[in-house]
């Protein structure tokens, strides 16, 4: 490729990267699973954030006396057991499912560099001290530090969502949403980071130890150089495959908690929350679990899927062919 | 070689100590009280009910005598929720039951993980690939308290003479179990598929095929074991998570395992019990973790040195 | 693979053995085994220290009180350990004939002093006994229960310038303001000054053990006596309640029972003899309840070694626990399943039709209603609203739709504004259109609630609560948020269930439609959502009652200003002197009358809002007999047959 060519020497390990990213492009494109499932989730992403703000219908607009009402022309998939249309509790709970889920991971990522990297890159005994947190950290009950965020939080949160509401003007309902969600958030993130983390710390140690490495450092470039120019970039294929694969993760944990009873808040919804309380009516109306059911999993399939395939087109080792 | 493995030893018990005293600190922040009840104590009764558990003392005093009953006695206190039954009898009861249905998971994972990991490996972007991977995802994909409830509906209806929950005959076993393995089974095709990849690509996989060897007698013979490693290695720590894990399974299946003992200490706010649990969930994958490095270590020397 | 195939073929092999096998029901209906969902794993059988309903089911099945439940009319006292019961002219002093055939399961005679006893023990001031106030209607029990000491010793004492009533507040009884202060640990003498005035003030003198008790006789100031308290008074007081803690310590006195008579005397062993505190004519209704249950004083003694105040001791572990109901405990496996079988020793055992019952620790409903449809259970705890519709269609034989005496209503803390105006309140529970919240929402057959206590026989509900949108409106513009203008957003505290999250979303549904006010929804777990309302750290919750026998009383009596369950800092002088007044009438009629016009204060004042009166719905099959529709819910085992060849 012509552009490769012109690119300067000391860019030599960038331009072996941006054919190593094409090469993968093309392994991935021949993967029809992960293009279905990265068809998916773009169409899950659309249908959650625009799709439902097209949609006239409020999620939470409680219709007494049209609960369980069949698909329809107003309601194109029906109401639930509170006559609220179904179509949009859907739309509206993958909103937050996603969003909790994409945030969540976005902080998990930014966590598990810095302390991953730091602890692989410095190796010795800080490694050994930072590595063995985590392993205990891993081992906490989570369920106790979801409690804890969510008591504790809950009164920052409320003062600030006040603050935002009356003096600054923010809308009423979006910040509340957020509110519901952020210690939810937190309490994820919390966890997510530690395997991330460790990840990055396997990846930046074993690089640390390869020849181009140990050449920049006998040449006597600064760390940071080294960590940005260097290692990072070859480190971001196993972080780009374990964040699409964290993001489904995610999601289910949301649910799990849900289940559990330490989820989102009334009246907002998740998919979670859906799946939760349509398994209810599995008896007497199943389409209220199956619905939400076959939304979520699919979302989730197309995430698993991508991201297997990503971990194959980007695998070093498949590069023979 | 010796030394690592007792330096990760004693930095293993370091954290399992933080871990249970930052539980008990924790527990005790949240608002709450173990011994609240529908019926309200009437006020001159609080301080009686909290006595036997000592838990009128300052909450450093609680600290110390905790540990000291643990470390000389083994003791881990008296329940809240369940009147002075001691922690050691109820963890004693709960945990056969985990360590079985952990077993049966286990076991259930390995029968449908690896049998598909093995096939999408060798037929790799075709057909059979994309089949055998959904099955092996449905255990991350659609959550257990949605899987088992279907299970329990399709049992009832087709199956009849299988219990969809409780623990009182042997065919109890299945259904949790199912549901369980599914989970892990995912992660196990998935690093069986991987392994199985790496493996095949390997130089004396492609001189075996040139010399004309079958391709099954390759595979069983050569290819399965150096494949399978992954997933073994991930094993360790799966039944750690499995065995404590599965609250959703237990709740959904009336299981009295250890499951729901956690999330019901956590709830209730029974500081004893949850200690213990946490004492001995910590243990169990601190334990589990350490054998697997050593293991990987004792296998790949270039591990050794970065420990 | 193939070491895989082995395992492989043992599941399929299971699976095939067990084809054809009977269902759990119909094993245990051959063997003449109720087989019971129970909802949850019992926090123990010591019928002193529980105070739930699950572990008042089986607590039914091992022992056996007074009187019986009928088991089919409501209000009905049959024979149980006592054969015949005669009250006094007003009602206030009853006498038991006990039956000379009752024997505890290890054949010992049940007699009038295990009754006496189980009472002293219950009212124990050291035994963390949770429900010693159901036994307040005895005369003197509050007194020797709250460990009353300066009243009882220090209300004779000549020159007394105070009211001897003030003997039960501070500096006698602890002061629940100085609780905040962490009361310093330790013997008073070894306390600085300060802190001793503290512990002294946060203990209460009666609170006192021997030992501080005589360092504060060397230093009576350290207390803040009431005027009129002069030295020598001050010394005699002091000598009084210390002669009194010496011999509390050293076993003489078990509690103020010695010195202050309980009213439960045996007068033989087969008499026993009641004395109340006020007429109390549904006195036989009263003793259904477990906590007037006898225990076996014999066993009881011998596991905890004389300190009958023991909490945790192994009288309750099977083999250990000696009943007199008609079963007896024969494995507690935890979490699992409690079984009894049938007592031989019970007086009535030829009466008793079932062999045994297993007790289900089920917590989730709906894998527990699953286990019914799958023929694991005869009977459940409940039914979860959502699959009501599906067992009216494919089940309604078996479905259970039964009143149940017990009301769901929203809490108000009265303490928060703007929830401290009445016309507020008001506002709040007119807009609640409750017929349409248990027909759509709920869908279980509830009642909509017009008021705190349910209807029953003979009790004239008063007029109660309706809904009025327009009514609410104009009350919330009067009370100054026109329209909900300026009205905050307040907080609804329930718990984490899915249909009590149902109901808070339509609740905020219909304040926001007809008020134009909102409100935040928090759901808590179970304890946290309990003990927030206690701390009164909430502005409005979802909260429910279930009475504890068939008398308006038991939900009426919480609404006092130190009752541990009203937590709404609501209180009124003229709702307690009904309440007194009420309680000193002996007509029945005129009993019920006061306690009516008492309702109708709290009604008027809401910080209470009913909103419906619970229906029971559960499952029975139809193997299961003599299983009829109960207002407590409390059907007595030995009555109930199990007959085979149901569906």
């Amino acid at each position: 490729m012509p552009t490769a060519a012109a690119q300067a020497p000391s860019q030599a390990s960038a331009q072996k990267g941006a054919s190593l990213w094409q090469d993968a492009f093309r392994r991935l494109r021949k993967n029809r699973l992960a293009m279905a499932g990265l068809a998916v989730v773009l169409f899950i992403f659309l249908a959650c954030f625009v799709l439902r703000w097209i949609l006239p219908h409020d999620p939470n607009e409680v219709e007494l006396g049209n609960e369980f009402a069949p698909p329809g022309p107003t309601h194109w998939l029906g109401t639930d057991q509170l006559g609220r249309d179904l179509l949009t509790r859907i739309l509206d709970g993958g909103q937050i499912s996603l969003l909790v889920a994409v945030a969540a991971t976005l902080l998990t990522v930014t966590l598990g560099i810095l302390y991953g990297g730091i602890a692989g890159y410095v190796g010795g005994r800080l490694d050994a001290i930072m590595m063995r947190i985590v392993d205990g950290l891993l081992a906490m009950p989570f369920l106790i530090v979801v409690i804890l965020f969510r008591e504790l939080i809950s009164g920052w949160i409320e003062l600030a969502s006040v603050f935002l509401i009356e003096d600054w003007g923010w809308s009423r309902d979006f910040v509340l949403r957020f509110s519901n969600i952020f210690p939810l958030l937190l309490a994820i993130a919390a966890f997510g980071w530690l395997t991330m983390a460790r990840i990055v710390r396997t990846q930046t140690a074993a690089l640390v130890h390869t020849e181009f490495v140990e050449a920049a450092h006998a040449l006597g470039l600064p760390h940071r150089r080294i960590l940005f120019r260097h290692i990072l970039p070859n480190m971001l294929g196993p972080v780009i495959i374990y964040a699409t694969l964290t993001i489904p993760s995610f999601i289910l944990y949301e649910a799990t908690l849900s289940f559990i009873g330490l989820g989102i808040e009334p009246p907002n919804s998740s998919w979670g929350v859906l799946i939760k309380e349509g398994a209810n009516y599995l008896e007497s109306n199943t389409k209220m679990l199956i619905i939400p059911a076959f939304v979520f999993s699919a979302t989730l399939f197309a995430f698993n899927f991508l991201g297997d395939g990503l971990r194959d087109a980007l695998d070093p080792k498949a590069a023979k062919d | 070689m010796l030394r690592t493995v007792v330096q990760r030893l004693l930095q293993t018990i370091a954290v399992v100590f933080c871990l249970v005293s930052f539980t008990f600190f924790a527990v005790r922040l949240i608002p709450g009280n173990p011994f609240a009840d529908e019926k309200a104590i009437q006020p001159h009764l609080r301080e009686r009910v909290a006595e036997p558990f000592g838990l009128n003392e300052s909450w450093g005093k609680q600290f110390v005598l905790f540990w000291k009953n643990v470390l000389t006695e083994g003791d881990f206190g008296m329940s809240t929720s369940l009147f002075g039954r001691s922690v050691n009898e109820i963890m004693a009861t709960a945990f056969p039951v985990s360590l079985t249905l952990g077993a049966g998971a286990m076991l259930v994972s390995l029968l449908i993980g690896i049998p598909s990991g093995v096939v999408a490996a060798l037929r790799h972007n075709r057909l059979i690939d994309y089949a055998s991977m959904v099955l092996a995802m449905i255990g991350i994909c659609i959550p257990t308290f949605v899987l088992g409830p279907l299970l329990q509906l399709w049992v009832a209806r087709n199956l009849p003479w299988i219990n969809v929950a409780g623990w009182e005959r042997p065919s109890d076993i299945i259904l949790p179990s199912f549901t369980l393995g599914l989970v892990v089974a995912a992660y196990v095709a998935r690093l069986t598929r991987g392994g199985m990849l790496d493996v095949l690509a390997q130089d004396y996989i492609q001189t075996a095929r040139a010399k004309g060897l079958p391709a099954f007698r390759i595979i069983t013979r050569h290819a399965l074991r150096p494949a399978l490693l992954p997933a073994i290695t991930y094993l360790g720590p799966a039944f750690a998570a499995v065995i404590t894990g599965s609250f959703v399974v237990e709740t959904i299946f009336a299981v009295p395992g250890m499951g729901q003992h956690f999330v019901t200490a956590v709830t209730t706010k029974d500081y004893f019990l949850l200690q213990g649990l946490v004492l001995f969930y910590g243990t169990l994958m601190g334990g589990a973790n350490l054998l697997v490095d050593i293991v990987l270590a004792a296998m790949n020397p270039r591990l050794r040195e970065h420990a | 693979m193939r070491f895989l195939t082995v395992p492989a073929l043992f599941v399929a092999g299971a699976l095939v053995v067990s084809c054809d096998s009977p269902t759990m029901v119909e094993e245990a209906t051959a063997e003449g085994i109720l087989l019971m969902g129970n909802s949850g794993e019992p926090k123990g059988l010591d019928p002193h220290l529980v105070s739930g309903v699950l572990e008042s089911n089986i607590l039914a099945a091992l022992f056996e009180g007074l009187c019986k439940n009928h088991p089919s009319k409501d209000g009905v006292a049959l024979p149980g350990a006592a054969l015949r019961w005669t009250p006094n002219d007003d009602f206030s002093v009853w006498t038991f004939d006990l039956n000379p055939e009752a024997r505890w399961s290890d054949n010992v005679p049940v007699t009038a002093q295990d009754f006496v006893f189980a009472y002293h023990r219950l009212l124990d001031p050291d035994l963390p006994a949770k429900y010693a106030d159901m036994l307040f209607l005895v005369e003197n029990a509050e007194t020797i229960n709250k460990d009353l000491r300066s009243f009882v010793l220090l209300g004779n004492l000549p020159g007394l310038p105070i009211d001897p009533e003030a003997l039960k507040r501070p500096p006698f009884q602890p002061d629940p303001d100085a609780a905040g202060d962490a009361a310093p640990s330790g013997p008073l003498a070894t306390l600085p000054a300060e802190a001793r005035r503290r512990r002294v003030r946060a203990a209460g003198l009666d609170g006192l053990g021997p030992g501080d008790l005589e360092t504060v006789l060397g230093e009576p100031a350290l207390v803040a006596w009431p005027a009129g308290f002069t030295p020598a008074l001050r010394t005699r007081a002091l000598e009084l309640l210390l002669e009194y803690a010496r011999k509390h310590d050293d076993g003489t006195h078990e509690s103020l029972a010695s010195v202050l008579p309980l009213g439960a005397r045996a007068l033989d062993e087969w008499t026993l003899e009641i004395t109340l505190r006020g007429p109390v004519p549904f006195l036989p209704e009263v003793v259904k309840h477990y906590t007037w249950f006898p225990v076996p004083r014999h066993v009881i003694r011998k596991w905890s070694g004389g300190d009958i105040d023991l909490p945790f001791t192994d009288w309750t572990d099977p083999g250990n626990l000696v009943g007199n109901g008609p079963f007896r405990l024969k494995e507690w496996r935890v979490n699992h399943y409690i079984e009894v079988e049938r007592n031989p020793h019970y007086w009535d055992a030829r009466r008793v039709s079932l062999n045994g019952i297993r007790f289900l620790p089920v917590q989730n409903a709906y894998t527990e209603a699953r286990m019914f449809l799958d023929g694991q259970l005869h009977v459940t705890y409940t039914l979860p609203p959502e699959m009501i519709p599906y067992a009216r269609t494919h089940i309604p034989e078996m479905l259970r739709q039964e009143p149940y005496i017990g009301t769901r209503f929203l809490r108000v803390n009265v303490r928060r504004k703007p929830l401290d105006d009445p016309r507020v309140r008001h506002a709040l529970a007119a807009t609640i259109d409750r017929r349409r919240l248990v027909e759509n929402v709920l869908g279980g057959g509830q009642t909509p609630a017009s008021g705190i206590v349910p209807p029953f026989s003979g009790y004239k509900l008063p007029q109660g609560v309706g809904h009025d949108p327009e009514r609410a409106r104009r009350l919330l513009a009067e009370a100054g948020f026109p329209n909900g203008r300026g009205f905050p957003e307040l907080k609804f505290l329930t718990v984490d269930r899915d249909t009590a999250r149902r109901m808070a979303e339509a609740y905020m549904s219909m304040w926001e439609e007809h008020l134009g006010i909102h409100i935040r929804i928090e759901q808590r777990e179970w304890t946290t959502y309990l003990q927030r309302q206690y701390d009164g750290d909430y502005q409005l919750a979802g909260a429910a009652w279930i009475g504890d026998f068939l008398y308006p009383t038991t939900f009426l009596d919480m609404w006092t200003r130190n009752n541990g369950n009203n937590n709404t800092g609501w209180w009124s002088p003229a709702y307690e002197s009904k309440l007194r007044e009420a309680e000193h009438t002996a007509d029945p009629a005129a009993k019920l009358a006061l306690l009516k016009d008492a309702e109708t204060i709290l009604l008027d004042e809401l910080p209470a809002i009913p909103v419906y009166w619970y229906t029971t719905n559960y499952l029975v099959r139809p193997e299961v007999r003599n299983w009829h529709p109960l207002l407590l819910n409390h059907h007595p085992y030995k009555f109930v047959e199990l007959v085979a060849g149901g569906q």
